[in-house]
């Protein structure tokens, strides 16, 4: 640490020093008195032999400077004088540079806290979901999640694998909680005996669920989140041990999750054991998501080879029943595909967030050349300034360091300032950002994001400081002395960097316009997509759910929601009401199955293609806005009656019949033991997962049947969703008296998810929004930065020419003539930019084909329509400096030197 | 060049003479300027003030080292000390030059017939 001790006592070394050349001087003065001068003679000779006493000083000091580090600090000094100097420039400057590193720290925050960042679970790259898929199995085979795990398989899993530490699976789902305060509905995820383990958060109040709590028709235990406990129990430590109602059976707590957890990407309030029964699971239910621990060192690959070991286990080990052959999944081909836990998480928004940081990270590389051609006029007129002081010995290495110095202190202090609005703006993303944006609580802007945001702000500033400083420093210092004021020589040398800048500029902002204007295609194209109902703004959704411990009796459930059916129809201003078991695009899981054709002939030992299954009262579709292709609706007198019939979606009645007439009065079943169901209607396909993806092939249930399993009971659909359709909505007043009408029927039963079905819609092409309006934005700061380079550059031309163009129009050229030949000037210049941004645009855009719909990466029609926007824009932007051109006066123009 | 006698040094000649008087002595800085004059008979032209950046040199080497005390004049006054290290690099500065010199005083010498 020597020289750090060296560095701290500078100061005293200095006084030091001075003490002791005094002491020289008097002992000097001493001696020459003592030879019979004069004091004052004495002391001028001391002076004299003694030599340059300030020099010799300044050199003694300088065996102790830490000479980078102090010309840095000097650097930094005249830098900052600098820009206090030119408060225009440097406010201009830094705004440019301030908002672009915002908007870069901003969504750089947004990826680091999404994409970046690890899983918030201890050891979490160990984490992995187990996601299969089933290419044999249609309908499934395009299904995203892949085939789910059945309780099956999560025990041959559990028991027989050598890859994982531990495992175990879920699913969410609702509940209502009573006894509280209202009655209430609640997320809730169940959980089998390892998921907890796996995910190895401990917990914050209390204890895990064991294996005890597994046991079927045993004790029944609950856990509650952290946001819950503290919402509803106020973070009371007193809550363990207590019991807590939910879906009417008292559950005891014995325990609170820490603060944020999520069961992978699902918020919960309340999470209950699964408790599968081992000896009554069968081969199929594939409806849980598996999660695991891979052992330390093991790999995904040999977790994927450890899983295909276990399928032929499987099937050996359970059946589903006597009738079939437990090898029949093997058609299915069930492909272990395990993904790590953070890409399950993320899905496909990485690629949407990385395409906005791309974008983002573009605008930036515009408004450094914006910053650079600043730079470049200001360090023209400090020229005389430069020379002057390579003149006096100041090396060229200097000059650029110091040049450098000041531009990267730009990119700092905007940085600076940067970071202050990229708060703003983080909260602005976090606003309009997708709200299914996967750990969107989690986004914050945290050391790393200041550490990019330092390091955007230094290589920045480098970047826009690195042409002038290497530019104008160069060691021609005579050159530039005798060229002091004279402004017509080399002016076509200085202009080349400004037009390449120019050029790229028009380039870059071409391309982000270009992604701007596919991503406004998209939202056109996905528009004009009839989704299979219809003035979603006035079709009020809401969920409601009859758990059998409050109405045990099927078909009291199906009658109780009729009467709802009947109370809300009753309100002012209701055209019509029905229910559903869920909606198109409200994103709840579906049921799926298989199902036979009367009329057709299915080989042994083969699956059928699977359907999505949905349960429909009648009057739905009339609410909906659904068309009814052929046929008609089911009747309440059917429903009731447990009549056989069903309804099909118009791509299956096709499929199976080629036309939909043609489905009528043909029959269906679900297995064997089922009877056949009538087709009585085909109804429109329905766009039912997102507006982009395909409309799936659906069977249409009524909301009470005969179970298709097991002894023939009546079976109802327990939780639905209501639709009511009214020009009021949405609005307050309206949904108190569809709350009062729900009550009336039976006080015991929650609302949830109470929307409309536009936001439904709006939620569903929120990923497609954001991306418009973050390419929009993007866009628009690219096409303002690049505007403002050009007219910059165009008049910086101009001011440069003016004594040209005053020679020009005193020999006789027309002020028309000077207009277009410096239209001509410009218009060169963007058309280049224009070209090599078509060029780049073709190669770029195609990395954002995940995210369009109904236009191609390369759409003629966009390319062509932002070509002709930014040229014309560019040309409005050299039009103005142009016409200042054209009305300059020859005498004054001659007379400027 | 007004005055032939009075050639500058060469680099490292002020530096190498000191050391050589501090090995004898410590001493301070104004003692040291006139032990060096009085040893040369005045032969070598040193400009006063020039002592101390080489003198901060060396203690910045730490071939010297430096403490304050109270001069006989009863002047408070920095004594500088060869260290070890300053000692060895003596020898070595010594040896070089004596080679050098050797080297210079035959080239300069009468052709030898």
């Amino acid at each position: 640490m020597n020289w750090l001790k060296q560095l701290l006592s500078r100061r005293r070394l200095r006084g030091e020093l001075s003490e002791e050349i005094q002491a020289h001087l008097d002992q000097k003065v001493e001696e020459l008195v003592g030879d019979g001068m004069s004091k004052e003679e004495a002391m001028r000779a001391a002076r004299r032999e003694f030599g340059n006493l300030g020099l010799i000083e300044e050199d003694s000091r300088e065996v102790w400077r830490w000479p980078s580090v102090e010309d840095f600090l000097l650097d930094i000094r005249y830098g900052l004088r600098g820009l206090r100097h030119n408060p225009v420039f440097t406010t201009v400057a830094l705004l440019t540079i301030a908002i672009g590193i915002a908007a870069n720290a901003a969504v750089f925050s947004v990826v680091n806290s999404v994409v970046l960042k690890p899983l918030g679970y201890p050891k979490s790259e160990e984490l992995v979901a187990l996601h299969q898929i089933a290419p044999g199995a249609e309908g499934l085979a395009d299904f995203e999640r892949g085939l789910l795990l059945s309780p099956s398989m999560y025990f041959t899993y559990s028991d027989h694998n050598r890859t994982f530490q531990s495992l175990g699976v879920w699913v969410a789902g609702t509940a209502n909680v009573t006894g509280l305060a209202e009655p209430e509905q609640v997320r809730t995820v169940y959980v089998s005996d390892g998921v907890l383990q796996t995910f190895g958060a401990p917990p914050a109040v209390g204890r895990w669920f064991s294996q005890d709590d597994q046991v079927p028709n045993g004790p029944e235990r609950a856990m509650l989140s952290y946001g819950y406990w503290q919402r509803r129990f106020g973070g009371d430590r007193a809550v363990i041990g207590r019991n807590i109602t939910v879906d009417s059976r008292p559950k005891e707590i014995v325990g609170v999750m820490p603060p944020g957890f999520r069961f992978v990407d699902a918020d919960f309030d309340v999470t209950t054991p699964l408790a599968f029964d081992r000896g009554k699971v069968i081969l199929a239910g594939f409806g849980y998501h598996g999660i695991a621990r891979l052992k330390p060192g093991a790999t995904i690959a040999e977790a994927n080879a450890d899983l295909t070991r276990m399928l032929p286990i499987w099937m050996d080990s359970w059946s589903n029943g006597p009738v079939n052959n437990s090898h029949i999944y093997e058609q299915w081909r069930i492909t272990p595909m395990i993904r790590p836990l953070k890409q399950e998480v993320i899905g496909n928004v990485g690629e949407l967030l990385w395409v906005v940081m791309g974008t983002i990270g573009v605008v930036m590389l515009i408004a450094c050349a914006n910053v650079t051609n600043l730079l470049l006029v200001r360090v023209e007129t400090r020229q005389q300034e430069l020379a002057v002081r390579t003149a006096l010995g100041a090396g060229w290495m200097r000059l650029v360091r110091g040049l450098l110095v000041e531009s990267v202190m730009l990119g700092v202090i905007g940085g600076v300032a940067g970071v202050g609005l990229a708060y703003a703006g983080v909260r602005f993303l976090v606003a309009i950002g997708p709200s299914n944006l996967p750990r969107l609580n989690e986004i914050a802007i945290d050391a790393r994001t200041l550490a990019f945001t330092f390091a955007l702000s230094v290589l920045s500033g480098l970047l826009f400081g690195l042409i002038p400083a290497v530019k104008y420093a160069r060691p021609r210092a005579g050159w530039a002395l005798q060229s002091l004021g004279r402004t017509i020589s080399a002016s076509r040398e200085r202009l080349r960097a400004r037009n390449l800048l120019v050029v790229g500029q028009v380039a870059m902002a071409l391309v982000l316009l270009m992604s701007a204007g596919l991503m406004i295609r998209t939202f056109a194209a996905l528009r004009k997509v009839d989704p299979g109902f219809a003035e979603p703004r006035h079709l009020q959704v809401m969920r409601i759910s009859i758990p059998d411990s409050l109405i045990p009796k099927a078909e009291q459930v199906t009658r109780t929601q009729n009467a709802i059916v009947d109370k809300l129809a009753a309100i002012q201003g209701v055209e019509s009401v029905g229910f559903a078991s869920e909606m198109a695009m409200e994103g709840f899981d579906y049921n799926w199955d298989q199902i036979y054709a009367e009329d057709k002939v299915y080989a042994d030992n083969t699956i059928p293609p699977l359907r999505l299954y949905k349960y429909i009262s009648p009057g739905f579709l009339q609410t909906a806005g659904t068309r009814l292709v052929a046929g008609r609706e089911m009747t309440w007198s059917e429903v009731y009656g447990l009549q056989p019939v069903v309804m099909v979606s118009e791509n299956l009645a096709r499929e199976l019949w080629g036309t939909p007439s043609a489905a009528i009065g043909k029959r269906l079943r679900e297995n064997l033991m089922m009877p056949w169901h009538e087709v009585v209607g085909v109804i429109q396909d329905v766009r039912e997962k997102a507006v982009q993806d395909t409309a799936p092939e659906i069977i249409y249930w009524p909301a009470l049947m005969k179970s298709p399993w097991g002894p023939k009971l009546p079976s109802a659909v327990r939780t639905v969703t209501f639709a009511i359709r009214s020009e009021r909505a949405g609005t307050e007043s309206f949904l108190n008296q569809v709350r009062s009408a729900v009550w009336s029927v039976n006080s015991n039963l929650p609302l949830a998810s109470v929307r409309t079905m536009q936001e439904v819609y709006d939620k569903s092409v929120a990923r497609t929004s954001f991306t418009l309006v973050m390419l929009g934005i993007a866009g628009a700061m690219a096409l303002a930065l690049g505007i403002i380079g050009i007219y910059g550059v165009m008049s910086y031309t101009v001011s440069q020419r003016k004594r040209e163009i005053g020679i020009r129009l005193a020999l006789g050229a027309q002020g028309g003539d000077v207009l277009q030949m410096v239209l001509r000037q410009g218009t060169k210049l963007v058309l280049l930019g224009v070209a090599i941004g078509i060029g780049a645009a073709l190669g770029l855009t195609r990395l954002m084909v995940n995210l369009l719909f109904g236009v191609t990466a390369h759409d003629p029609v966009t390319f062509a329509a932002v070509a002709v926007l930014l040229v014309l824009v560019a040309l409005l932007a050299c039009y103005v400096p142009a016409r200042r051109a054209m009305l300059v006066d020859p005498i004054v123009a001659l007379r400027y030197e | 060049m007004k005055k032939t006698a009075q050639r500058d040094l060469f680099p490292g000649a002020l530096e190498m003479m000191i050391l050589r008087i501090l090995k004898r002595q410590p001493l301070h800085g104004y003692a040291l300027l006139q032990q060096i004059k009085r040893t040369s008979r005045d032969l070598l032209q040193i400009e006063e003030g020039s002592l101390y950046p080489v003198l901060q040199r060396l203690l910045k080497a730490e071939l010297v080292k430096a403490e304050w005390s109270v001069s006989s004049t009863n002047r408070r006054v920095r004594i500088y000390k060869l260290t070890a290290a300053g000692a060895r690099h003596l020898e070595r500065e010594v040896s070089s030059f004596e080679g050098m010199l050797e080297g210079i005083t035959r080239v300069l010498a009468p052709e030898e017939s």
